[in-house]
């Protein structure tokens, strides 16, 4: 399990393996079921917890309705404070502004505080291919590399790994990387947690440049804002000479104030902690302390073209709390890696397939990847409807339609495999709309009932595989009412 | 009071005793019901997998079946989030679209009238006491639709909860997805089914013989697992429990 997203197949497919995981399995579930437990009693003690997250709702749709002039805002409050502020249109943009600014300075090695929007980007790679080493040290990213594996989460991207197999990573892997794992480690978390420390210590105290991600940036003062929870975020942003901070366009507020609704929200939704450990938040650069240089570098990457989209750009909301992976019953079993994306759990359901196009075969497949249950919206802290999402995003798969794709205006053709489905919903529809065709085609179904097979052929194989078919029975309502008019000469 | 049932399209084909009972319950409570032959299908599954055009017609069909009808009522969380929580919302779309307020208007009439069966029992007849009799240990599964879209919350189990004989058991893990989901259980069948098999697995634990939920579908999906898990509990509809009585009890 390595390297990047490209080729994945679809979720079907993916999720169909780490179903018969069955380790993989048990750690997600007691991860997420207990993680899920703490939420909600976090959640319970807050008595205004819906208007939190209405407000929540209300201040990200304000801010993206207002994008470009927040945008604009903010550009000038960080150059006014002494930063650099770059676009970047796309990943490859994005990759090579860094590339570049972490070669002015001259190393070659660099520490990164978990950024999503950097694996977004594939970052680390782009910067491998220009002899560029750059090292996580968000515990759990750091197990993800070390390991050389993938995130499987937006918070605890190691939740796939229980304790034993994170220290055979580190006693295997960390010796390639800087300092070496202690001898005779074993699986408390307080010795994992100690050799982490050891071990990242070291790069934290030599690194000139440091690369970060922001969980919020806002427009009237140009300040950026981590929320964490060990420190080591804390220590990349404060200790390198340079910092370039990589982030999504969306996670901009409009003002200090807005803050102080996301900083319970998020808490809360997350970690169910009452408040974060760490919130660092900076502001340019001064003379005194922190970095000497600070470049911002605001990744768009399929964000303007999802804010097109009037259904589809409520994904933008989303403050990456992940809740609503921790509540859904599909990521329980198929894991965060099935996802095919950084961005795994529900939200990638429907983020990914709108920041990167439905066009690959993984992107088509996840908007299918829920039942529609409908507990991720429950949970979700600013309210995004995301099965709402999903049956939109399924349409777009099954019909096409007009998307903007890169600024323009595209017309997307229906994806390839649904013909057959198409054919189907369409005789059904044909049927429902003709009752006297509808139950000619029950009465075939109950009048043939004895010769019906025990498992089915094509996609209902998918059914009969793993659960027995209900038997047709020997009338349909339909006929009982018309012969017993409506029940009323006796129940049968 | 004169109501029209809406059946839904799989309990009318597949699970015609479901039907039997909610007009045998509710002609007992003194409710004239009544069943328009030319309804079908609500549009559910076309619209939940994609399908938006396909289901505007079919809702559209609906209303035309149903709007003139006092109350309808439906033994089917899912069908009744539809029509409630999504025909408006297929009205809305269709005027962003620019293609004016028809739909919306079309559709209005039905939205507020459309009733679950146990929404309609509670609310609308004010029974939670419906003189049903059912010795058996049951316990209840709140389908994601019926919980959540229409939130019937505690509704059903205060139904239960009333019948004489009747031992309720706590379903562990009750809220959550048994994994049925429409197109989802064909397309995810590999997800769908180890769902489907917690669940089953959770309503074991609680030793009880029936396992009870509002709609058919999620009871299919369950009632074939258990099959093929070989348990020994029965999937029932909540209609066919309140339904059964000391003098007719169901089996
Ligand atoms: S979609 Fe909502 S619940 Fe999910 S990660 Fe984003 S903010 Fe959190």
């Amino acid at each position: 399990m390595s390297g990047t997203y490209l080729g994945m197949p679809a979720f079907p497919a993916a999720a169909r393996e780490a179903v018969g995981n069955a380790t993989l399995r048990g750690n997600l579930r007691h991860a997420t079921h207990t993680i899920r437990a703490k939420r909600a009693k976090a959640v319970s003690e807050v008595s205004d917890w819906a208007e939190l997250r209405e407000a929540g709702r209300r201040i990200k749709d304000h801010t993206l309705r207002h994008l470009d002039r927040y945008l604009v805002q903010l550009e000038e409050s960080v150059t006014a404070a002494g930063g650099v502020v770059h676009w970047a249109a796309d990943a490859d943009e994005a990759n090579d502004i860094v590339t570049q600014l972490v070669k002015m300075t001259g190393e070659s090695e660099v520490v990164k505080v978990k950024s999503m929007a950097t694996q977004e980007i594939g970052l680390n790679e782009a910067l491998e291919a220009e002899g560029i080493r750059a090292y996580e040290t968000d515990l759990a990213e750091l197990i993800v590399q070390l390991g050389k594996d993938r995130p499987s989460h937006i918070l605890v991207p190691a939740i796939h790994r229980n304790r034993g197999e994170i220290r055979d990573i580190f006693a295997r892997e960390m010796s390639e990387w800087g300092r070496p794992a202690p001898e005779g480690l074993t699986d408390t978390p307080a010795e994992l947690a100690e050799a982490a420390r050891l071990h990242l210590r070291e790069k934290f105290l030599r690194a000139k440049v440091g690369i970060s991600g922001a969980n919020f940036m806002v427009a009237e003062t140009g300040t950026l804002v981590v929320v964490e929870s060990e420190g080591n975020g804390r220590m990349c942003l404060t200790l390198p000479e340079t910092l370039i901070s990589v982030v999504g366009i969306e996670k901009i507020v409009p003002a200090w104030q807005d803050l102080e609704v996301f900083l319970q929200t998020l808490p809360r939704s997350s970690t169910a902690e009452r408040m974060n450990p760490y919130t660092s938040t900076w502001t340019g650069t001064t003379d005194e302390d922190g970095p000497r240089n600070f470049h911002l570098v605001l990744l768009d990457n399929g964000r303007t073209d999802t804010l097109a989209d009037e259904v589809g750009r409520q994904a933008l909301r989303c403050i990456r709390c992940s809740a609503c992976l921790n509540v859904c019953p599909v990521y329980e079993r198929a894991g965060g890696h099935a996802y095919g994306s950084v961005y795994p759990g529900p939200i990638g359901a429907i983020l990914s397939p709108q920041l990167r196009g439905t066009g690959s075969e993984i992107d088509a497949s996840l908007p299918y990847a829920s039942s529609l249950c409908g507990a991720c919206y429950e949970v979700c802290p600013v309210a995004i409807d995301i099965p709402e999402v999903l049956v939109h995003l399924r349409e777009r798969v099954v019909q096409g339609g007009e998307v903007t794709r890169a600024g323009n205006k595209v017309v997307l053709r229906p994806a390839k495999g649904h013909a057959a489905e198409r054919a189907a919903m369409r005789a059904a529809r044909w049927a429902f709309l003709h009752p006297g065709a509808l139950r000619t085609g029950q009465r075939a179904a109950s009048r043939t009932r004895r010769f019906h097979p025990r498992s089915l052929p094509g996609p209902g194989r998918a059914w009969s595989g793993t659960r027995e078919l209900p038997p047709v029975p020997a009338e349909p309502f339909r006929d009982w009412w018309q012969r017993t008019r409506g029940g009323k000469d006796g129940d049968r | 009071m004169r109501v029209a049932l809406f059946l839904t399209c799989v309990n009318d084909t597949l699970y015609p005793d479901t039907g039997r009972a909610v007009v045998k319950l509710l002609t007992r409570l003194g409710v004239d019901v009544d069943f328009p032959s030319g309804q079908t299908c609500c549009g559910q599954a076309h619209y939940n997998t994609g399908y938006r055009h396909e289901a505007e017609p079919l809702a559209r069909h609906f209303s035309d079946v149903f709007g003139a009808y006092e109350a309808i009522v439906t033994p089917s969380g899912s069908c009744g989030a539809m029509v409630r929580e999504l025909y408006p919302r297929m009205g809305e779309r269709a005027r962003t679209e620019g293609r004016g307020d028809t739909l919306a208007a079309t559709l209005a009439p039905v939205v507020p009238k459309t009733y679950e069966l146990t929404e309609f029992l509670v609310d609308v007849l004010g029974v939670t006491d419906v003189g049903a009799y059912y010795p058996h240990k049951v316990t209840y599964h709140p389908t994601c639709h019926g919980l959540r879209g229409l939130g019937l919350g505690e509704r059903p189990r205060r139904l239960l909860q009333a019948v004489k004989g009747l031992e309720l058991a706590e379903l562990p893990g009750a809220e959550e997805c048994c994994g049925f989901g429409g197109t989802f259980a064909l397309k995810n069948s590999d997800v769908s089914a180890a769902m489907g098999a917690d669940k089953v697995r959770n309503a074991e634990s609680t030793g009880a013989e029936v396992l009870c939920a509002a709609d058919n579908s999620c009871l299919m999906h369950l009632g074939g697992t258990m099959a093929r898990l070989r348990t020994a509990m029965r999937p029932v509809h909540i209609a066919e429990i309140l339904a059964s009585t000391e003098e007719e009890p169901a089996v």
